[in-house]
């Protein structure tokens, strides 16, 4: 190679970083899915890829509502309200070009239900899933179930053809490290078939052109490069120099410098995730605090004036950038039973909280150890020490002791903490997943997030009741009732609702969806 | 001299143990992986089962005595994240990590001893005060800042070069390799220089203070006398005789290269096992931390046990002590 020649080919090298076709999606974010089992794991990240390749009868669209997806109609049955009918599409193929029908939908669910399966609390109460044609299913569940179609919209179908000449009806044994076919294969009936795959490095998939919805949908992207990059810095620098044109996870830190930089936008949109303190008011004495023989968090009055220190909006303008917006309940914004006016009732009034402290009696304050995660959620730690200077205006002395996720969690767990920081997101859009697992006393299988000890039988008949009471409206009523008790009884103390950014080329068309999940059939490229 | 070998081998296979057992007993406080594996749906029968069959129930001296069993027969269980065998996932890391130290190791010692012989030569000029001050800052800043200055200026300012991965890799039989590409070897000049900036500066500065020592001594000038020329004095006398000491130093801090390569892995997001062990940590996969740590500690013991040997070899004093 002469000497020219070489400049030139170092030129070519040097330049070619920034070329691409302008259909490709070439996506960022923090983590990777861990498998691609369709059962096998419940988690954001590994539910985003499946949901390219994959398809479930029902799915959210960006809003959050629902849309058919496999299945065009569904029903309660007219004479028996514990049966729901779904009509499935007709037409739809397989990637591998296997027919999709009844048997599949059938096949799908037995396999949900399966000891290893991860998604098999989700349809816990389906008891029998019959074909009644080729294209009618009857799903059968343990009582009435007026919710069960929010319970579907990640049970992804799969042939049953495929799974069986592969030998993966069983769902992988992801903690017993066993690898199958379908672990790192996907044969779904969704709009991208996967191309290639290295975990934690690169996903590739590309458009299926015989997508049932490929004129319905706008599809525009062509082909995806999905790349994890766990670090916030370089995620950024990515999207900043174009090799990436769609991030997720965006630190709020930088949300300006992406906002002004050119060829970049930056969507937001509040997500599906409150964040609060819980307190344990159950125990007759704590070992976080100070008090000796009496628990000062069981005085009602005491958390009220707690929940009245915290100055939501300083935390939202200080600590969050104005990227959150501050909460007067436990429930995000799209959730059936949330309302404006409980999400707009918490106030600041230090005065109010001091004389209800005095009420109470700890007029002198007490000391307590506030437990927080500092991985988890957008800027937990500094929330935290935000509430602690909030909390000692009241004579609240707090000392807080942030850690890893990895360690906060088990403290809420075995019910080792006594004050606590936790986020929640609700897949149902349903009140009844708060209740099950923030309100209702804890037992083996219900109220296993709910370390507050808090346990009132009458309520939790009531919450028990919601599942299966197939009136819509005295179920609304009952799930209003509910929040009433809970609101009045300050079981937790709101703080905000997280928002949600999304980076991109100006070219990408996309608002940001709630959940954190975007499917990219909705994309549009120009 | 046999002996003194097998006194060592048993030294060596003894820290290792220790090693692990320190690993073990720190696991205990990095978390509890099972919220991580299991949703926020899961029961509290799910944990329970899930903690019994994973023996995290189990006291960590019990828990250490398990790994140990199975990894001696060559298992060293299943990524608690991945969901795959250990060993499987390490051997796909590895040659992202090898390369790269590779790369960074031959930057660090050819610029190294360069620039090291010019600074020693051209002791007061312009250009060497220059370079040993800049070396000053190649020191001082910490890796992630020195990777992230260089994202800033040749990915996002320049557009030349990649922030992130590896590029496009050739799978050659098990072996992925990114030399084989473009994109590949444009991938791996920041790591590189990254990763092998510490080290470059200190050959760098080893090799001058050396080589200003020898260049003191009466053969050289004695070469002068001679009327040598100067590449001849400077290149085949100085300079073989400063690279004893720099040699074993280069040997030493190449398993460093391989073991520190975390912090370069995580800021450039570069499929090795340092970015593997970052992940390790962060999700509590017990048995991807505990077979890192061994690998390296392996590779620690095994470099000092060879270094050890060979002195023997070369110093009889030590023979006779043994």
């Amino acid at each position: 190679m002469t000497k020219s020649k070489g400049l030139l080919a170092l030129a070519a090298l040097l330049s070619s970083t920034t070329l691409a076709p302008a259909e490709t999606l070439r996506w960022a974010r923090a983590g990777d899915a861990l498998t691609l089992d369709p059962h096998a794991q419940n988690e954001g990240p590994t539910h985003t890829i499946r949901h390219q390749i994959y398809e479930p009868l029902i799915i959210r669209d960006m809003t959050g509502a629902f849309e058919p997806a496999l299945a065009t109609e569904w029903a309660p049955k007219e004479d028996d309200p514990n049966v729901w009918v779904f009509k499935l599409r007709e037409g739809v193929k397989f990637h591998g070009g296997e027919d999709f029908t009844a048997e599949d939908v059938v096949f799908s669910f037995e396999r949900a239900k399966q000891e290893n399966s991860d998604m098999k609390e989700l349809v816990s109460s389906v008891v029998e899933v019959r074909a009644v044609d080729d294209y009618t299913v009857e799903i059968v569940t343990d009582g009435p179930n007026p919710i069960l179609p929010s319970n579907l919209t990640n049970q992804y179908i799969l042939d049953k053809g495929w799974a069986e000449a592969n030998n993966t009806v069983n769902v992988q044994d992801f903690e017993g490290g066993e690898i199958t076919f379908a672990t790192t294969n996907a044969n779904g009936t969704g709009p991208y078939i996967l191309q290639s795959r290295e975990p934690d490095v690169k996903t590739v998939m590309v458009r299926n052109e015989e997508y049932w919805g490929r004129d319905q949908f706008p599809m525009e992207v062509s082909e995806i490069v999905y790349t994890p990059i766990q670090n916030a810095a370089t995620r950024v620098a990515a999207l900043l120099s174009g090799e990436v044109n769609f991030l997720q996870d965006m630190p709020v830190q930088d949300l300006e410098r992406v906002a002004g930089a050119d060829g970049l936008v930056v969507k937001k949109a509040p997500q599906n995730r409150v964040i609060f303190f819980g307190m344990n008011m159950g125990a007759d004495d704590i070992e976080a605090d100070n008090v000796e023989g009496a628990n000062p968090l069981a005085d009602k009055r005491v958390r009220k004036a707690m929940s009245m220190a915290i100055n939501r909006d300083a935390i939202q303008q200080v600590v969050m950038r104005g990227q959150s917006e501050p909460a007067g309940m436990v429930a995000p914004p799209f959730v059936n039973g949330w309302t404006a006016e409980m999400d707009g009732a918490s106030v600041t009034d230090i005065e109010g909280a001091k004389a209800l402290m005095a009420e109470a009696g700890y007029g002198d304050g007490f000391s307590i150890r506030l437990d927080c995660p500092n991985d988890r959620y957008i800027n937990d730690e500094a929330i935290c020490q935000a509430a602690v200077g909030m909390f000692g205006q009241i004579g609240v002395t707090v000392n807080l002791d942030a850690k890893p996720k990895a360690q906060h969690f088990p403290l809420i767990t075995d019910g080792k903490s006594d004050f606590y920081m936790l986020g929640w997101g609700v897949p149902t859009y349903d009140s009844e997943y708060i209740f099950n697992f923030l309100v209702h006393g804890r037992e083996a299988d219900i109220g296993t997030w709910n370390a507050t000890g808090y346990d009132n039988d009458d309520l939790d008949a009531k919450i028990k009741s919601l599942a299966s009471n197939v009136d819509l409206d005295a179920r609304n009523a009952d799930i209003a009732a509910i929040w009433d008790v809970v609101q009045d009884e300050t079981l937790y103390i709101p703080i905000h609702h997280q928002v949600l950014n999304w980076g991109m080329g100006e070219g990408v068309g996309i608002e940001v969806d709630p959940e954190d999940q975007p499917k990219v059939k909705y994309f549009t490229m120009n | 001299m046999l002996s003194f070998i097998v006194k060592r081998v048993g030294q060596s296979v003894l820290v290792l143990l220790i090693t692990g057992l320190v690993a073990f007993s720190m696991f205990t406080f990095v978390g509890d992986p099972i919220d991580n594996m299991l949703g926020q749906e899961r029961t509290i029968e799910d944990v329970e089962r899930l903690r019994e069959q994973l023996g995290l129930d189990k006291p960590f001296v019990v828990q250490y005595y398990r790994f140990l069993e199975q990894a001696v027969q060559g298992n060293f269980g299943v990524s608690y994240r991945q969901g795959r065998p250990v060993a499987e996932i390490l051997l796909e890391r590895a040659p992202a990590t090898l390369e790269l130290a590779a790369v960074s190791g031959i930057f660090a010692i050819l610029m190294g001893i360069a620039l090291g012989v010019f600074t020693a030569i051209r002791r007061n000029g312009f250009a060497a005060n220059l370079i040993m001050s800049a070396s000053l800052i190649g020191v001082s800043l910490p890796t992630f800042l020195i990777g992230i200055l260089l994202i800033y200026l040749f990915s996002v300012e320049l557009g030349w070069l990649p922030s992130f991965g590896r590029g496009d890799t050739v799978d050659l039989g098990g072996w992925t390799t990114g030399f084989l590409t473009a994109s590949g070897l444009k991938a791996l000049i920041l790591p590189s220089i990254t990763l092998g900036l510490y080290q470059m500066t200190l050959i760098m500065r080893l090799v001058r203070s050396e080589m200003l020592e020898v260049l003191r001594q009466d053969y050289i000038r004695f070469a002068k006398a001679r009327g040598l020329s100067d590449r001849v004095i400077n290149f085949r006398h100085a300079l073989k005789n400063t690279m004893v000491p720099v040699i074993t130093v280069i040997g030493l801090q190449l398993g460093s290269i391989i073991a520190f390569a975390i912090i370069t892995e995580t800021v450039f997001q570069w499929p090795g096992v340092g970015l593997l062990f970052i992940n390790a940590i962060q999700f509590v996969d017990i048995p991807v931390m505990a077979a890192y740590l061994m690998l390296i500690s392996v590779m620690f013991v095994a470099i000092n046990l060879l270094v050890d040997i060979l002195y023997a070899f070369i110093d009889p004093r030590l023979r006779v002590a043994a």
